[in-house]
């Protein structure tokens, strides 16, 4: 059993520094400003911890009699290396966020906080027992549903961490009562011994279907695909900006991770001589994927369109692009993970991006409705070139990092014969690129209503922007390195 | 008499199950909606003892009880304080009358 401990130094590395956080803000009340950099400094030692996992590929916490709680992996560790990249940015984002200076004397919790959602991710996306994918999605969503309604002096602020709660707590019950059911199937909850079980003749198969789709609410939820997606829109916009840009990038990252993990290790029967998975026939996994993809992402672009809130806007082509995402998994095939890898590596950014210009933007004018907005693209020329670059990329027009990730899912979907379910996602892109080109007009087209001074960024935040649009441009241009990580990270165990 | 067996237990999971998403539904205070959750999760748990003991399938039900009867107390006590916190700021707890964010 000990000897599975240097599997899970990245977790190891987490909790500590979380209670290094605690510790440090208890002696040091008056230095929250040091904080952050504490918490990078932690994040750098993990991200060290992460990539060394590139290489394992077994079970954690094995004994003679049961097959491990988690597994270590290339796939977990692409994600969590994801996880702390995005991390790494939340937290420098936070340092110059205006919102969070009304609770200045709380910040040790709040970086603490985001610690707890980490760990929780760590173990999402290694995750093979069911009872562990429970704890770690509880984990994650008590510190997010805490950190949603951070600052609760606002109106906004309160209401979106009671309906975050509310709609969190209720799909993880339903997932909760999901996982009983399987237990009461098989008698065991690890992933791959359910997989062996469930192919028994003997398994009440509307039971199992039933249990697949409670657990997949809980999973849904994370992810925020329909119709499991109210929150998403509130949560987005009542949430402190930098929360909601963790939210739509890290867990969302995490979610995803776990859900392929829980739909390969369970469901997967056997992987045919080109590369596609078998599925056991007991739910029709691959239609009601599909069914749930085009729901999720042509309500989400349908919606974007008529929102005048920044935050509001992006949650909904969050929703969206949950929707393609999706897609890869449709595919049911590895290609379809890579690509959805690419896809990762690429959003994480271009949101993160644009979440940030909606930060700053909002540091300054106090406003994230579009309306305010309007002349933006000439009083602050970088902001405003970089929001037109990262909404491009959204998109997915040529030549940002963007249109790649589209590019590898629609090259995946139709090498699977799925045209239609690739036209039907090509016209959801048109649809999308009105609502990014409505905010390019309003700050550029539109003449604003009162004079607005003109406006940049902070010296470090503008580094920090040239290296978020950077890659953007330079993987639209020379995607390889992309492709290449992604394909190193496809090996997930047992498979 | 009959003997109580698995699908006594079975069926009250089922009923407190179908309560809980009853309550979430129906109920407009915040504290009742959440009690609905716990329903939920105490539906689950009884499956999972259930289960353990009929199956004969070693303690691992017995155990994964305990484990969600501690979160349920933690998701609990977040969320009461989260309710106290709307309180504050709304002076009611009636999740109809917190729509301050919509279209």
């Amino acid at each position: 059993m000990t000897n599975s401990l240097y599997l899970v130094k990245p977790e190891i590395v987490v909790t500590i520094v979380l209670v290094c956080i605690i510790t440090f803000n208890l002696i040091f009340k008056d230095k929250p400003q040091a904080l952050p950099w504490l918490s990078v400094i932690g994040l750098m030692i993990t991200s060290y911890f992460v990539v060394e996992q590139f290489s394992y590929n077994s079970f954690a916490f094995a004994s003679t009699d049961y097959k491990g709680l988690l597994v270590t992996d290339p796939f977990g560790a692409f994600f969590k290396i994801l996880i702390v990249l995005s991390s790494v940015i939340v937290i420098l984002f936070s340092i110059s966020n205006k919102e969070l200076d009304s609770a200045a004397d709380r910040l040790g919790e709040y970086y603490s906080l985001i610690f707890g959602m980490i760990l929780g991710m760590f173990f999402m996306v290694s995750a093979a027992d069911l009872i562990l994918i429970y704890l770690s999605v509880e984990l994650l969503s008590l510190s997010s549903y805490v950190l949603a309604g951070f600052t609760k002096n606002t109106l906004r602020n309160s209401e979106a961490s009671l309906k975050y709660v509310i709609y969190g707590g209720v799909s993880s019950g339903i997932m909760l009562f999901g996982i009983s059911i399987v237990y009461g199937l098989t008698g065991t909850t690890n992933l791959y011994e359910i997989n062996s079980l469930i192919q028994a003749p003997q398994i009440n198969q509307i039971t199992l279907l039933f249990a697949g789709i409670l657990i997949f609410t809980g999973i849904g939820f994370k992810i925020s695909v329909a119709p499991f997606h109210f929150w998403t829109p509130d949560v987005y916009e009542g949430a402190p900006v930098t929360i909601t840009a963790y939210l739509s990038v890290a867990s969302k990252a995490a979610g995803f991770a776990l859900l392929i993990r829980f739909i390969k290790v369970t469901f997967i029967k056997s992987i045919n001589a080109e590369g596609y998975w078998q599925v056991i026939n007991v739910i029709d996994w691959k239609s009601f994927f599909i069914l749930i993809s085009i729901i999720t992402m042509t309500l989400g672009n349908f919606a974007a369109l008529w929102q005048n809130n920044m935050k509001r806007l992006l949650a909904y082509s969050s929703i969206a692009h949950a929707g393609y995402i999706m897609l890869g998994l449709v595919v049911m095939s590895n290609e379809g993970i890579l690509a959805i890898i690419i896809y990762f590596t690429v959003y994480a950014i271009m949101n993160l991006g644009a979440f940030f210009i909606v930060m700053l933007i909002a540091n300054k004018i106090g406003s994230e409705e579009l309306d305010d907005y309007k002349g933006l693209g000439y009083s602050t020329p970088v902001l405003g070139i970089s929001l037109a670059i990262f909404l491009i990329s959204l998109t997915g027009l040529p030549p940002t990092a963007g249109f790649i990730a589209k590019l590898y899912l629609f090259i995946a979907l139709v090498d699977a014969k799925m045209i239609g379910v690739a036209i039907i996602a090509l016209l959801n892109t048109v649809v999308s690129l009105y609502y990014y080109i409505r905010v390019l007009k309003n700050m550029y087209l539109d003449k604003p209503g009162k004079e607005i001074p003109k406006f940049s960024a902070s010296i470090p935040n503008l580094v920090l922007l040239i290296a978020l649009v950077a890659p953007i441009i330079f993987f639209g241009i020379y995607f390889s390195p992309v492709v290449n990580l992604a394909k190193s990270s496809l090996t997930l165990f047992g498979f | 008499m009959a003997q109580v067996g698995l699908n006594h237990f079975l069926v009250i999971s089922s009923i407190l199950f179908c309560f809980g998403i009853f309550g979430i539904i129906t109920r407009k205070n915040a504290v009742m909606v959440l009690m609905g959750i716990e329903l939920i999760l105490n539906s689950a748990n009884i499956n999972f003892i259930a289960f353990a003991r009929y199956g004969s399938f070693g303690f691992q039900g017995q155990l994964i009880a305990l484990f969600v009867i501690v979160l349920a107390a933690a998701e609990a006590a977040v969320a009461l304080a989260i309710v106290l916190n709307i309180y504050k700021t709304f002076s009611n707890v009636n999740v109809d009358e917190i729509d301050n964010l919509k279209e």
